[in-house]
This record gives C-alpha cells, sequence and structure tokens, in this order.
C-alpha cells in the first residue's frame, strides 16, 4: 500500500485537515480527502510538522560505536520525530576527508531512518591547525556544507577568517564552538556563584561571548555567513541581536537543555549535568527563549551527545561532557516555548526544521506541508504527559538529563519520503 | 547530626557545637597515659586517599586508633587506581571487606558527594578533602582552636563563635580549607572576612556570607584571628599575582602586621606553611600562631567526628573511666 491518508491532523497547529501521501511525496491537503486505497492514521487531536532537522547531532560512528552508531542515532532520531541529522565531525577518525563523510552518508542513505548529512571538519584532525580539504568534502557523494571542528573552537582568527572566506566558493557555512581555549582550562561548569560554593572550575559566560563577537566581525569583515552553535548565555544573545541589526550573516543554535536546565542543578555533581557549554543560570535560559522566540536565535539544535554509562557513573571531574537529545528536544521546546506561549507549532516547525534545513541546504527538508512537497512528516501527540524513561530509548546511550521528569508531547510518526520510520511511537 | 560529612555547610549550629564539645571529652582523653577508647571497637574505617596528604592521613588515622577501629589505609598511587579502576569499583570493592566508614580524600570536587548520593556503597562517608570544594574537619578543628583561645577551654563548652571576627588571607579561589571555614564560622555566628588579591577570589563570592578585602592591613585591627592560607609559588606562573615577593610584600604576615592585631588575636595556618611567602618565620614561631596546637586538635574533632557519625547512643567516654577504675 503506498498511500497513507492521516486523518484530522492540525497541520502546523492549525485547522484540522487531512493529508493524503502517495508513495515519497504529498499529494494532497485539505478537509475530508477520500480514503480510498489508502492506509489511514487517525491523527485527530494531533498537530503535523515538517519532519525535524537537527543540525547539531554526534552519531559517534566511526570509533565510538560503543556510545552510538549511525544505525542507533538515526533511529533515536526517527524515534524524536526527525528525518534529517547533520552528524558532527568529531569521529575516530575525524571527519576531515572526503572518505570518512562519505561513508557515514552512505551508512544512513542504507540505514534509511533518517537522512544522515555529515559535516565536515574545518582544520585537519580538529587540531586548527590546518584547513581540512573542504572543497573535496563539498564536492564527495556526501555534499558537505556545513564545517565545524565542534568540541572544539577555531580559536585562531586567521584559521577562522580563511574557513569563512574559503567555503563561499561552495555557499557553504562554518559552524563555530565559541569557547575560548585559555578561558576555559580546566572548565567544569558555568562560573558563577554555584561554581564557586561547589569548588568546580568555571567556564565563564565571556569564553563564549569574546569568540562570538570576534566572529560575526569576522564574517562581516569578509562578506560571509557564519553558524554559531549552541549559544548558551544571555551576553551571547545581545552580540547576535546586534549582528544581525548590522546586517551580518549570521545564525545561531539553541539547545533544548539550554532552554530548560540551569546549573543549580549541578550541585548534586552527577555529571549527568556535565555538557559543554554549561547549563547556565536562570536569568540566561529566560534570555535564551525570549531570543528563540524574536528569531535573535534561528534554531533548536540537539547537541545529541551520546555517552556510555561508565563516562558518567563517576565522579564530576572524569566525566564526559554531553547530553543525549534526540528523543527529548521536541518535548522539552514544548515544555519552555509552546506551553509558555513563547512559540505556537508553526513557530517551532520553522525552527526546527525550515529554518535548519535552510542554514544546512538539506534538500527535502524544512519544506512546507503541501501538495507536491516531499512526505517528510512528524506527527505528535501534544496532550500527552509522561515522564521520561531511558530505557525506552533507541539510542545506544542512556546519558539524559530528564530521566523521571514528566514532560509533554510525544512523537508518534515520523515520515521519510512517504515511509514510515516510527509508527505509534514504534520504529519500524 | 548526618549520616555522612561532606560539607561543612551541612551542620546546623548544635551539630557544630556538639561535635566541638565531644572533641573537648576527646581531647581529655589524649592528656591520659593511655589515649585509648574502646569506642569503635570491631568496626572498621578506610582511609581512601586519592590524594597525597600525610598529614590528614595520619591525622585521622591516629583518631581512629584511639577510638580503637580497625584501620586500612588505601592510597591511589601503586593501587588498581592507577591503572585506571573507577572510584565506584574501588569503594565497592573495599566495602565488600567490610567497611563501616570510609574517610576519602579526593583531587576531584564533589567525589565524596558522589560516594554517598550514588548508591555505589552503603558505608557512612566523611570527606578529608576534595579538590576545591571542602574539608569539613579541618574547618571543625579550626573552630575548635578559635574557640579554645579566644572563649576558653572550659568556657567554651555549649558556646558558639558569636561575634568573633574572623579574617582568612590567601588563594581563597583554590582553598577548600576557606570554603569550609566560611560555612561554618557564619554557622556558628563568627564574622568572616576574607582577604586575597582579586584574582584569587572565585567570580561569585558576593553570594558567600562573607566580606571580601583586598586590604590586609585595614583588617588586622579588627580581627581576633587571622588565618593564613597556603599559597603555592607556581599560581604565579598562572599571573594570579607577578612575584612572591610582592605576594609577600601585600599579603604576607610579618612581625609588623602582627603587631597592629588586637592583643588577644591569634594566627592560624592549616598547614603546611610556605615561610616566607604568606607567613614569616617570626610569625610561624610566635606564641601568637596555632599551627601546631591546630594539628593537635586535628586529632579530637577527628575522634569526634568518628563517634558522633560511628559510635551510635554509647557515650563516648563513659567506656574509658569504667576502665581506669577497673
Amino acid at each position: 500500500m503506498s498511500k497513507i491518508l492521516i486523518r484530522g491532523a492540525k497541520v502546523l497547529g492549525g485547522e484540522a485537515q487531512d493529508v493524503l501521501i502517495d508513495g515519497s511525496v504529498i499529494e494532497a491537503v485539505g478537509p475530508g480527502l477520500s480514503d480510498e486505497g489508502a492506509e489511514v492514521v487517525d491523527a485527530e487531536g494531533k498537530v503535523l510538522l515538517p519532519g525535524l532537522v537537527d543540525l547539531h547531532t554526534h552519531l559517534r560512528e566511526p570509533g565510538r560505536e560503543d556510545s552510538e552508531t549511525v544505525l542507533t542515532g538515526t533511529r533515536a532520531a526517527a524515534s524524536g520525530g526527525y528525518t534529517a541529522v547533520f552528524a558532527m565531525a568529531n569521529t575516530f577518525p575525524v571527519a576531515d576527508t572526503a572518505g570518512v563523510v562519505e561513508q557515514v552518508y552512505r551508512l544512513g542513505q542504507e540505514h534509511g531512518y533518517c537522512d544522515v548529512q555529515p559535516i565536515g571538519a574545518v582544520t585537519v584532525g580538529l587540531e586548527g591547525r590546518k584547513l581540512a580539504e573542504l572543497g573535496a568534502m563539498y564536492e564527495s557523494a556526501a555534499g558537505v556544507t556545513v564545517f565545524s571542528d565542534d568540541g572544539k573552537c577555531v580559536d585562531d582568527a586567521v584559521i577562522m577568517r580563511r574557513a569563512l572566506e574559503y567555503v563561499k566558493a561552495f555557499g557553504g557555512v562554518v559552524a563555530q564552538h565559541a569557547q575560548e581555549p585559555r578561558l576555559t582550562e580546566g572548565a567544569e561548569m558555568n562560573e558563577g556563584v554555584v561554581s564557586a560554593e561547589l569548588g568546580l572550575g568555571g567556564w565563564p559566560a565571556v569564553a563564549e561571548e569574546s569568540i562570538i563577537a570576534r566572529d560575526v566581525l569576522l564574517a562581516e569583515h569578509v562578506g560571509s555567513r557564519v553558524h554559531i552553535c549552541h549559544l548558551s548565555t544571555a551576553g551571547s544573545v545581545e552580540i547576535v541581536r546586534w549582528a544581525k541589526s548590522r546586517g551580518i550573516d549570521v545564525t545561531a543554535e539553541v539547545t533544548p537543555h539550554h532552554l530548560l536546565l540551569t546549573d543549580e542543578l549541578v550541585r548534586t555533581y552527577n555529571p549527568v549535568y556535565k555538557v559543554n557549554p554549561p547549563l547556565r543560570t536562570e536569568r540566561d535560559v529566560l534570555a535564551l527563549r525570549e531570543a528563540l522566540a524574536d528569531g535573535t536565535i534561528d534554531i533548536v539544535a540537539t547537541d545529541h551527545a551520546p555517552h556510555p554509562h561508565e563516562d558518567k557513573d563517576c565522579e564530576w571531574a572524569a566525566a564526559a561532557m554531553g547530553m543525549v537529545g534526540l528523543e527529548t528536544a521536541l518535548s522539552v521546546v514544548q515544555e519552555t516555548m509552546v506551553d509558555t506561549g513563547l512559540l505556537t507549532w508553526a513557530g517551532v516547525a520553522e525552527r526546527m526544521s525550515v529554518k535548519p534545513a535552510e542554514i544546512g541546504r538539506a534538500k527535502g527538508h524544512g519544506r512546507p506541508v503541501s501538495a507536491g512537497e516531499p512526505a517528510n512528516l512528524t506527527l505528535v501527540d501534544t496532550a500527552y504527559r509522561g515522564s521520561v524513561d531511558p530505557a525506552g530509548f533507541a539510542s545506544r546511550s542512556r546519558n539524559t538529563p530528564y530521566e523521571g521528569r514528566e514532560l509533554p508531547g510525544r512523537v508518534t510518526h515520523t515520515w521519510l519520503r512517504g515511509k514510515a520510520t516510527l509508527v505509534d511511537g514504534k520504529l519500524t | 547530626m548526618q549520616r555522612h560529612l561532606i560539607s561543612a555547610a551541612d551542620l546546623t549550629r548544635d551539630d557544630a557545637v556538639l561535635i566541638l564539645d565531644t572533641a573537648e571529652e576527646m581531647a581529655r582523653v589524649a592528656d591520659r597515659p593511655i589515649k585509648k577508647l574502646p569506642t569503635l571497637r570491631g568496626r572498621t574505617v578506610v582511609n581512601l586517599f586519592f590524594e597525597d596528604s600525610t598529614r590528614t592521613r595520619i591525622s585521622f588515622e591516629a583518631a581512629e586508633k584511639r577510638l580503637s577501629a580497625d584501620v586500612i589505609n588505601f592510597t591511589a598511587k601503586g593501587s588498581s587506581v592507577s591503572k585506571g579502576e573507577s572510584l565506584k569499583d574501588t569503594a565497592q570493592t573495599l566495602e565488600a571487606m567490610g567497611v563501616d566508614a570510609v574517610v576519602i580524600r579526593h583531587g576531584a570536587s564533589g567525589a565524596p558527594y558522589r560516594l554517598a548520593n550514588s548508591g555505589w556503597i552503603d558505608a557512612a562517608v566523611i570527606n578529608a578533602g576534595d579538590g576545591t570544594h571542602q574539608h569539613p574537619t579541618q574547618a571543625l578543628l579550626d573552630a575548635f582552636t578559635m574557640r579554645r583561645r579566644l572563649i576558653g577551654r572550659d568556657a567554651g563548652i555549649g558556646q558558639d563563635l558569636d561575634g568573633k571576627r574572623i579574617t582568612l588571607v590567601g588563594d581563597i579561589l583554590h582553598s577548600r580549607v576557606a570554603r569550609s571555614n566560611v560555612d561554618l564560622l557564619h554557622t556558628l555566628g563568627a564574622e568572616v572576612t576574607l582577604v586575597a588579591p582579586p584574582t584569587l577570589v572565585p567570580v561569585g563570592v558576593e553570594s558567600w556570607p562573607c566580606e571580601v578585602s583586598y586590604d590586609l592591613d585595614s583588617t588586622l585591627s579588627k580581627s581576633d584571628a587571622v588565618m593564613l592560607l597556603r599559597v603555592q609559588r607556581e599560581r604565579m606562573n598562572a599571573a594570579f599575582f607577578p612575584t612572591e615577593r610582592e605576594y609577600s610584600r601585600r599579603y604576607g604576615l610579618d612581625g609588623d602586621r602582627m603587631a597592629k592585631m588586637p592583643e588577644h588575636a591569634i594566627v592560624m595556618h592549616p598547614g603546611p606553611m610556605v615561610r616566607g611567602m604568606e607567613i614569616t618565620a617570626e610569625v610561624a614561631d610566635s606564641e601568637r600562631c596555632t599551627a601546631i596546637e591546630q594539628v593537635a586538635n586535628g586529632v579530637s574533632i577527628r575522634m569526634a567526628v568518628l563517634y558522633l557519625l560511628l559510635g551510635g547512643n554509647e557515650p563516648a567516654v563513659s567506656h574509658a573511666r569504667t576502665n581506669e577504675e577497673k
């Protein structure tokens, strides 16, 4: 059966409509469509969104298959409503050659749960010294257009400038992990009242803000676009807002965890809250929400960072940084942005699908839910509330900060070019 | 009292006074020819030291032995830890051997908290210093020393440090001693002032219950006790201060500065002292310096903590009296 009728879904949170999928394409959208010859999915009361796109995912393959693989990571993505993810370059070996990005790209295609668009490293081995062969990665089968040394900052101003300039030749973008390395030596958590008490090394906001300020000015100077990864402070918001007001071509992302959690949680010394950039203060959280609502921050990206249990079941200093996020992202965004009245579902679609696809040039993703478009779709039961149970994750890792926390919303169906990858909350 | 001692901030005023009073009882034992109580006979305490600290370990060991506990010393060097074994596995291995309490010293802030709160082990956990976080028994022995010197050995029983003006000088940023002392002294009613170059004061200090000054000279005449914290010479390589000499000139305690302190005021140092840096030999060796007393008091305090955490309801010292009568 190649036809699917999604009955009575609130498209982008609007009026209930039927959506008919034929093969890989949306055939029609409207009220009262015929279900003849179609499998019917009852979507009454649910919200239908374009398939989510994550510009910032760590799939760990090759090299750390103990924490995630392209297969388990894309299953987690489908489970969270994603139809495309951008895989970060900090694998072993690093994705700094055409060979590695093609491998990751092909694995995604073979598994078929979610499109995997590799991100290429900016510099060889993420070492910040020598540009990787950015053009070769662009020309490879993977067609890389997003480049990032994420996990590390491209801190050398000249290398950053050259990278920004160089990728203009093929419409690329550099996604910067903004972290001034000298200011963050020994950094373990946000520097402030809580770090002072806990005696943990401080990660000052200025270490992020100073790099963002430098990079938006560099982007302006050379006429390039720049993307800021996981923006985490109120000060960073101000700088990006200023840059946009000057017409600088900058985009920025925020993670779900920075929209919800604060550094107060570090008082438990539980490394499940250890992440880079670190959890910040309530003031930062509120500024990030407001910036996401008003468009200063363009998108939500998960920074899904799987780690094996032993890397979190230890003392804070010894623990790895990062949190899984693909399977909880939409729920956290509903909790922090929709249920608070800051964002409509159409706004969520814009920030979790349309814009990330646009920034990353992900073809066929982030498209309108209308006839003739690729059937990349996500159906959400927004009335659902339940507590997060990591045992049910499709991801190979369980390092979620939300275990036991009650969150709203549940993705029930995901379609990748008309093929269901998730049905009634179960992976196909 | 809680089951563990992780942070000085966890102690109420009454908890702290009880520990100080119990330590006075313990101190009397030290004055006897046989310095031993049967209180923890049959109980096993492990000193789990991931960081070199001979002084603190010996102090705990002396306290444990005076209470008749069986003592196991574990140092990370040359152990399975240096081969990559985790804190969790190490602790569980030791507990499997039947340990009632773990005294832990660890370079990572929060390691004792994790040990006590992660469900890894059931034993009582006593923090013997973690990273730049806390060192609660140090703060207790400091408070004990202050109470004895500033109020009196007998007069101090049942008393806190209400209104006493305590100044801590030195590397506040990297100091677990400073953090523990600020918490405990505040709980005991003292007024605390921290003195350091601004580089050695943590961002976020404004939420601490104390004053901060960058000028040592202006605080000396208003201090009942001046506690000097060790300043590591290598800090100057990270630009915390220009040179050892400049630090010493601006923040070191010498005879001239000591003369500005009230007559009754004492000079304290948790050790090890860097003579010529934060303290001159003249001050370190003076009658007013309590560094050696602090070491002696450390054993009494640690006996009191071990007794109160592990000893249950039996009175601490009555056994000993009975033994003496025999």
